[in-house]
């Protein structure tokens, strides 16, 4: 009799510890580009996060409990941001990830500030830490941190006294341009032609013969994913001959998958990538490819990141405090050796800006080669 | 001067391409009297299935191009005239494009879901050489999109005009119910008409996926230009719907060029209320009345 009122109590028990530990996961929702003219950039990121997640649970979770990890198309439309941002927060997102273009994260960002909730994006427009916002938080460097890296390298390495830019008509190309003209101007680089062009642009021949006829010393190309490699490609078919020079997109994997041949000799800086001399970089290309089939781009990283930065700042805080995370993570400095996941120092800005390692690289028969490693502007 | 042939070229190569697109919207138009919304669609798909059949089957590309086009011309010639044209039209001509825009937005998400969202790289059939002419480098992928899409017109122009075959599909165009008198297979004929609206929207899939890379979106900017390139052109023309693509093309290419990247779609459309304005059957089109 005493055995079965014992049975009975260690099934009840159980029975009621089920949804108990249901409870104890935590929920992440990622706000990101599926479809639309961020697919790219986007599904990079995702599975990023995917595969952040997926490391994380298998080592036991944050603070014991297990990330639900729940994914929203923003079709990289504004409008849809916003609502998908309010829905996450609705549902009692822990903190919001994404998006990555800068449009939709300028358009959305106010409604994770409103609700005190941490938004770790991977945009890099100037523009977007500059409005007081205590909640955004980024993922890659700030265009008004690679842009002085660039025109040095135009100057230094390139020798260009003349650059043709062509940039595009989003916020993000917007921020880079106006970020690089002063810079280009600081190192007395004159612009030969200021080219802007589409976001979802198709067809580049115009642009390709624009430059051409510029006949620059360089070109400098700060365009999305996918019109990057069709502007490659136009160039190419124009017989452009100069030097394409670009910040991190120009030769993220993507861009070279999609632009072919048309991407050797691609060169410029990049924030982040998986060929850099940095094994954890490298580890983590291989587990990407592994398990997606494809090689990561810098959104991949930056998705992994975002997920470890979260790590990071609950296990520093002991709680899950939606508030005490982003004030954690202001000026928070974050080590490999604190969160493996964050695979190379990292300091978070007091405006959630990142200072951090960055690279020069070239690309060689279809594949990135790092050139040389920058420093932290503050370390 | 060499600097606006090269524009010239560029816009030529891609008029070339709403050419053949917007022909599809003549032939459809004239069997059918009906407009086919999903024709940017069409152009858009054949890539998408021959990428799907490499990397989802593993065939080789040459095996993976025949069987995706075969597909499509299955599917979106016989298949589109059978399962959407034939039960719809009995019903008007407006429940038959309200068809063709749900089938076209089927179509984008169903290339999206079942395929990818992001775009893929196409193999071209000619490498992205330049040959320098007149001072000015000329694409190679441009010189044979011209052509080949100028051979395929002529000799969809030669087959309906010298052919037994086409002017059977001529006359069953014109009056479907005195060519069934005179013993012609209209039914057959119009089934003609649709597959060659499928080949022709398979090569310029070919033709354009290289340079635009294979996307489910990529039919929504071909599909308007197509429209309007049928309309300058002449609706009722498969000479109207060349001569409407090439002019779009080059249009469009000269105000990238001298206006604005931001403004070149407003070009083409501000030259479209010009042409319904003052001529409304079009460059080269005929006059049609209807009674009602």
């Amino acid at each position: 009799m005493k055995q079965s009122i014992l049975a009975l109590g260690i099934a009840a028990t159980a029975a009621l510890a089920l949804p108990a530990a249901a409870q104890e996961r935590i929920k992440l929702v990622n706000v990101v580009e599926l479809s639309g003219a961020g697919a790219t950039a986007g599904t990079n990121w995702k599975n990023g996060i995917d595969l952040a997640v997926a490391d994380i649970n298998a080592r036991g979770g944050i603070l014991g409990r297990q990330i639900e990890i729940v994914h929203y198309d923003t079709q990289t439309n504004p409008g849809n941001t916003r609502a998908a941002v309010q829905r996450a927060i609705d549902e009692g997102t822990y903190a919001v990830l994404g998006p990555v273009f800068s449009g939709p994260i300028g358009a959305s960002m106010q409604i994770a500030q409103r609700a005190e909730i941490a938004q770790i994006v991977g945009g890099e427009a100037a523009g977007l830490t500059r409005q007081g916002n205590q909640y955004l938080f980024r993922t890659s460097l700030s265009q008004s941190a690679a842009m002085p890296k660039i025109a040095a390298y135009l100057k230094n390495t390139v020798k260009a006294s003349s650059v043709a830019v062509v940039w595009v008509n989003n916020d993000f190309g917007k921020g880079g341009r106006d970020a690089i003209l002063p810079e280009l101007q600081k190192a007395g680089i004159r612009v030969a032609a200021d080219i802007s062009t589409e976001q979802g642009q198709a067809d580049f021949a115009a642009d390709a013969i624009k430059v051409k006829n510029a006949n620059a010393d360089a070109v400098f190309v700060y365009l999305n994913e996918e019109e990057s490699a069709r502007f490659l490609r136009a160039a190419k078919q124009q017989g452009v001959d100069k030097p394409m020079v670009g910040e991190t997109t120009l030769l993220g994997a993507k861009v070279i998958e999609l632009a072919g041949d048309a991407a050797n000799g691609v060169r410029g800086h990049v924030g982040l990538s998986i060929d850099a001399p940095v094994p954890a970089f490298q580890e983590f290309g291989r587990k990407f490819q592994a398990r997606f089939n494809y090689a990561s781009d810098h959104n991949g990283l930056k998705g992994y990141m975002a997920v470890a930065m979260i790590k990071w700042a609950t296990e520093k805080q002991k709680k899950f405090d939606k508030k005490g995370l982003a004030d954690t993570l202001r000026g928070a400095t974050i080590t490999p050796a604190e969160e493996p996941g964050i695979m190379i120092t990292t300091k978070v800005e007091t405006n959630g800006d990142l200072d951090r390692e960055s690279y020069l690289a070239e690309v060689e028969n279809g594949k990135q080669i790092i050139k040389a490693t920058l420093p932290m502007i503050n370390p | 001067m060499a600097e606006f042939l090269a524009y010239l070229i560029a816009g030529l190569a891609t008029g070339a391409i709403y050419a053949l697109a917007a022909i599809g919207f003549t032939l459809v138009w004239q069997t059918s009297q009906m407009i086919n919304f999903a024709q940017g669609e069409f152009v858009m798909l054949p890539a998408i299935l021959i990428l799907a059949a490499v990397k989802l089957a593993g065939l080789p590309v040459w095996a993976a191009a025949i069987l995706g086009i075969a597909a499509f011309i299955a599917l979106f010639g016989w298949g589109f005239k059978l399962v959407i044209v034939d039960p719809m039209i009995r019903h008007g001509v407006l429940p038959l494009a309200i068809a063709t825009m749900a089938l076209s937005i089927i179509m984008k998400e169903g290339a999206k879901d079942g395929f990818t969202a992001e775009a893929q790289r196409f193999p071209s059939l000619v490498p992205q050489e330049t040959v320098s002419f007149l001072g000015i480098s000329i694409s190679l992928q441009h010189i044979a999109i011209i052509i080949v899409a100028c051979l395929a017109i002529g000799t969809l122009q030669w087959f309906v005009t010298r052919t037994k075959t086409g002017r059977q599909m001529q006359a069953s165009a014109q009056n479907p119910n005195v060519a069934l008198i005179l013993g012609i297979p209209v039914a057959q004929m119009v089934m003609l008409t649709f597959l060659i609206n499928a080949a022709l929207a398979a090569l310029a899939s070919i033709l354009i996926s290289p340079i635009y890379l294979a996307k489910f979106s990529n039919g929504e900017v071909i599909g308007l230009f197509a429209f309007i390139a049928a309309i300058v052109g002449g609706f009722n023309q498969v000479r109207g719907a060349l001569a409407g693509g090439l002019i779009v093309g080059v249009i469009d290419s000269l105000a990238a060029a001298y206006i604005s990247t931001s403004y070149r779609l407003a070009v083409p459309l501000v030259l479209l209320v010009v042409i319904i304005l003052i001529k409304p059957e079009g460059l080269f089109g005929r006059k049609e009345e209807r009674g009602v």
